[in-house]
């Protein structure tokens, strides 16, 4: 089994990344700059969070533009899992391989503080681990976040069973108070049609060892690499 | 033949500008009474075309495929030259 996690100029939490999957996980992983492109089959791509070209344009417009796209839209039709987090999530939606986008929050601020999530969809390759309804603690840092589809496509989004994550507050309630960026239905985590590739906001891998106050992050990487050894 | 394109991109009517919304408040802080205010971004870009209508064609390309986001973008073409 071999991850690799895509760094673009900007990205910074790739390393992150890169030692929750080899160091607390204990699965192989490769580093791959994006001008590298994927030069062999991997089971899953992450796209890290950071600001790839600074946010020029639109957070991740220029590098879904980059070749080594081409080959991570190659991956997920393969049906490889596509995993983009925060900068990789606004990254997939500006390539199409989720519908919508992540833009400025509606309180045009950077917010970095932890959230509750509660979990849409427990049958998902990055989700088998939770149960459906589980309320997880997860660390949020964005400034453009705020999920905007049309209403059509949040409505397939909902009758597919594609929405993974919505911001909830402690107990579960999806409510406007704890919606911190004003996403539509408090989403922050949708999955493509064939479901193997998730873009989110919250940082799972910011929330992966008890002494970050969190383990509920893991367990999205701990699914990803049951569903991969499932497949194998 | 050289031609000056100006791409005018904004949000779609109804679309949230927390952009626009600060500045109208600052502006009305300022004293100006402010009914509405939108914000736009502004591409002024020179380009080889053969007509006036390619250089449209490669605008609208451009919009397409990288400057506008389709979800919540509009977006205006001018070609001079």
């Amino acid at each position: 089994m071999r991850f690799a996690v895509i760094q673009f100029g900007g990205s910074n939490c790739d390393r992150d990344v890169q030692y929750v999957l080899s160091d607390v996980c204990g699965v192989d992983v490769d580093l791959v700059w994006y001008k590298e492109r994927l030069l062999r089959p991997y089971d899953a791509v992450v796209l890290p969070g950071g600001f790839s070209y600074g946010d020029y344009l639109r957070a991740g417009a220029i590098a879904a533009r980059t070749p080594i796209m081409d080959d991570v839209t190659r991956h997920a039709a393969g049906g490889a899992l596509v995993l983009g987090i925060c900068n990789g999530a606004q990254i997939l939606a500006e390539t199409g391989l989720v519908p919508g986008v992540f833009t400025i929050n509606a309180y045009p601020k950077f917010i970095c503080r932890w959230v509750h999530v509660r979990v849409e969809n427990a049958a998902s390759p990055f989700t088998s681990e939770f149960q459906k309804g589980d309320v997880i603690r997860i660390p949020i840092a964005h400034a453009e976040g705020r999920y905007v589809a049309t209403a059509d496509a949040v409505g397939s989004l909902n009758t597919g069973d594609r929405i993974a994550f919505r911001f909830c507050d402690n107990k579960g309630s999806i409510t406007d108070e704890a919606n911190p960026n004003g996403a539509a239905e408090n989403i922050t985590g949708v999955l493509s049609k064939t479901g193997n590739v998730l873009a989110m906001m919250p940082h799972p891998e910011r929330a992966s060892e008890a002494v970050l106050g969190s383990t509920d992050g893991k367990k999205i990487f701990d699914s990803m690499i049951h569903h991969i050894e499932q497949k194998a | 033949m050289k031609f000056d394109v100006t791409i005018t991109i904004s949000l779609k009517e109804g679309m949230l500008d927390p952009e626009a919304s600060a500045i109208k408040n600052a502006i009305t802080n300022l004293g100006y009474p402010t009914e509405s205010l939108r914000t736009a971004r502004l591409f002024r870009i020179r380009l080889d075309a053969n007509d006036r209508e390619a250089a449209k064609a490669m605008a609208q390309k451009m919009c397409e495929r990288l400057l506008a986001n389709p979800v919540i973008h509009r977006y205006e073409i001018e070609v001079a030259g």
